[in-house]
């Protein structure tokens, strides 16, 4: 199972809170040591086709995990770990995207 | 028993103790007026706003449409208006909000019901309408908005008013069927919290300025001052409180604290719900940014349906609270 983090999105309308969650998870990457580029992805119609509405919306590897939400970096910190180490044991429902 | 008493103990304490203001001057009754109102506003807001973004969290707009999707017009526009008052609103939402229900198949009518109920009805007003005017007229507010969201979205329903909306927005077809973001009850309260604690660096400001002017108008505005402009009596009160409240949205946190002063030196209450009405609910800014999605005339029919709505509110509660 792959659990590596391969991409990091931020989406929204490039309102406000979609920018400050872009620069605070930019931080949260860097104090993680991370070697993923976050993408600040600003066209509304990619953040509806993930199927969320409410913005800013935080995606890793394209799958939606958070949103309307703006965490601060620890909290970021976080979730970045979680969806480092989380395995397969609370789902099994094989969301496996490549 | 009065919940508020302990902060009214407070509040004279802090005056004639703290700040040595001589008892029964104007002075004194301004500052204990300021100090309590604030206090009981900032209590209030923190206690709701985070009661309300925690039920929120199980209601997403995700989940909303959801729910919208299968329901059949009359249902839906009552769903979509109660479901808004819940769904926080800022004019930057108003897109993603508009594309993404009308893409998952959420009829246009039953869309914007949703768009009128949300920014109108919300919690940061609720509190401010509470603590300042008191249940009942809270009450009567929250009910006329949703009757006003309601009747909205059923006329623009009925008017059939799909070609006014801009052609690439139903080009893209969207599942309402999406798993929802697992969130534990752990998330929940975060979320809350941290919701709560925008909500308050955003409007603090605000607040206290609309009520420290309130307070000083309290003190040394004589009563009944504006009764000639702007009794019930006034007719051209309603329309012209409408117009003037179209470009406040921004400020509906400090603006509340206001008029709730200028109803005690006698603007009647009708025209005061009304103003209220058109701040929170008629937007410039909103209008600005809808015009990406659709035409103009589309706007002009929404906000005159609208604005319609709120006059004869206006109207009818300058006829009924006397």
């Amino acid at each position: 199972m792959n659990n590596q983090i391969e991409s990091i999105q931020v989406l929204g309308s490039g309102c406000p809170n979609c920018h400050k969650l872009f620069v605070t998870t930019q931080e949260a990457v860097k104090q993680l040591g991370l070697e993923v580029e976050v993408e600040y992805i600003t066209d509304i119609q990619e953040m509806l086709n993930l199927g969320i509405i409410s913005m800013p919306v935080l995606a890793i590897n394209g799958q939606a995990i958070m949103a309307g939400q703006l965490p601060s970096v620890e909290q970021l910190k976080e979730i970045l770990q979680e969806g480092l180490t989380e395995d397969e044991e609370e789902c099994g429902c094989g969301h496996h995207h490549h | 028993m009065n919940i508020f008493y302990p902060i009214e103990l407070l509040a004279s304490r802090l005056t004639y103790s703290v700040f040595r203001i001589k008892s029964e001057t104007v002075l004194a009754e301004s500052v204990s007026f300021f100090i309590f109102d604030t206090i009981k506003i900032m209590l209030l807001l923190l206690v709701i706003i985070f009661v309300v973004s925690f039920v929120r969290s199980y209601l997403p707009p995700e989940k909303i449409r959801k729910i919208l999707s299968h329901k059949n017009k009359y249902t839906g526009n009552i769903l979509a208006a109660l479901l808004g008052i819940i769904t926080p609103f800022c004019s930057c939402s108003a897109i993603p909000l508009f594309l993404g229900f009308i893409q998952a198949g959420v009829p246009l009518g039953i869309t914007f019901s949703f768009l009128v109920a949300s920014p109108m009805i919300n919690e940061v007003a609720l509190v401010l309408l509470i603590g300042l005017f008191g249940w009942k007229i809270a009450l009567i507010y929250v009910i006329s908005g949703l009757l006003i969201s309601i009747l909205s979205g059923i006329i623009i329903g009925k008017m059939k008013m799909e070609s006014l909306v801009e052609p690439f927005v139903f080009e893209n077809k969207i599942n309402a069927n999406f798993k929802l973001l697992k969130m534990t009850r752990r998330d929940r309260v975060i979320y809350a919290k941290n919701y709560s604690l925008e909500i308050l660096k955003k409007v603090w400001l605000y607040v206290i300025i609309g009520i420290g002017i309130g307070a000083w108008i309290h003190g040394y505005v004589p009563a009944d001052f504006l009764a000639q402009y702007a009794g019930a009596d006034k007719w051209s009160a309603v329309p012209l409180a409408v117009l003037i409240g179209i470009p406040l949205y921004s400020n509906a946190a400090g603006i509340i604290p206001l008029i709730s002063v200028l109803t005690e030196k006698g603007v009647a209450m009708g025209t005061t719900l009304a103003f209220m009405m058109s701040v929170t609910a008629l937007s410039l800014p909103e209008f600005m940014i809808l015009k990406k999605v659709m035409k103009l005339r589309l706007i002009i029919i929404f906000a005159s349906v609208v604005g319609l709505g709120i006059m004869i509110t206006g109207y009818l509660f300058n006829l009924i609270l006397k």
